[in-house]
């Protein structure tokens, strides 16, 4: 058991991993990850801790009104000190989505707005075609989790729930934000430890 | 003479392409992804690609929240 711990570790603390918006699924993710031991992080967001954010991201109380960026690796520190955490406090903008994420093993989309997940999921596979990418939609509303399913198209692994609503039209809640955000790191396990069956 | 999109039966339409049958579904999602029969199909083929009776066909779109 220690062995494959050690074989595991050896792998993920040699890793980079890009993740997209720290929202509900970025900032649970990256913890996720960081409990893992993947080296390295590189989280870009350009939103600032808000109150009504509490309810499903890892943030706390005390952590209101400061960059979402800054917050969060301050947690991650706190979880475990050798793990770089590389910040951009930097919104995504069509054209340039890939800027951040030219040096990760996997990128994990976890932005919020429909239309700004497409354009970078799209510009993602264009411009950076060899590298992986895990992506969710249908994040809002709680139940229903079995509806989840998995694509894996190319480089593409998409956590797919098509009758979900828009978090225009349904709330965002910690559980099912939860298992998506962990759904998401757990997949970057697999890509990254992919060479390493025995399991 | 059906097709199944996303799990549900819907009407099979000759030589349709991908483009008229996302019209014809309401689409409006931003889209990723259209696979059909498992195949993906490139976004700049969905004028030209017909859509074959009996297909599987899933569409894949970003729905908002994160």
């Amino acid at each position: 058991m220690s062995t494959k711990y050690q074989t595991i570790h050896a792998i993920l603390s040699k890793a980079s991993v890009g993740i997209a918006g720290v929202g509900g699924l970025g900032s649970n993710a990256a913890v996720a990850l960081a409990r893992s031991g993947v080296g390295r992080l590189v989280i870009v967001d350009d939103d600032v801790v808000e109150k009504n954010n509490l309810n499903r991201q890892y943030y706390f109380l005390h952590q209101v009104g400061i960059s979402k960026v800054d917050a969060l690796q301050e947690n991650i520190r706190l979880v475990n000190p050798t793990i770089k955490v590389d910040i951009h406090n930097a919104r995504l903008e069509q054209g340039s989505m890939d800027v951040f994420f030219h040096d990760v093993d996997v990128i994990i989309e976890a932005l919020d707005n429909a239309e700004t997940k497409a354009q970078f999921v799209e510009e993602i596979l264009l411009k950076l075609p060899d590298v992986s990418l895990v992506a969710a939609s249908g994040v809002a509303g709680y139940g229903h989790c079995e509806r989840i399913e998995l694509h894996r198209i190319g480089k593409l692994s998409m956590l797919y729930d098509g009758q979900a609503k828009s978090s225009d039209e349904d709330v965002l809640l910690g559980p099912r934000v939860g298992v998506l955000a962990n759904w998401e790191a757990d997949l970057v396990l697999e890509i990254l430890l992919g060479g390493y069956h025995d399991h | 003479m059906t097709i199944e999109i996303n799990g549900k039966e819907q009407a099979f339409v000759e030589n349709e392409t991908v483009k008229q049958l996302l019209k014809r579904m309401n689409y409006t999602f931003p889209l990723v992804v259209v696979k059909i029969n498992g195949t993906v199909v490139p976004r700049k083929d969905f004028s030209e690609v017909i859509v074959p009776d009996e297909s599987t066909i899933n569409i894949l779109h970003m729905i908002s929240g994160g």
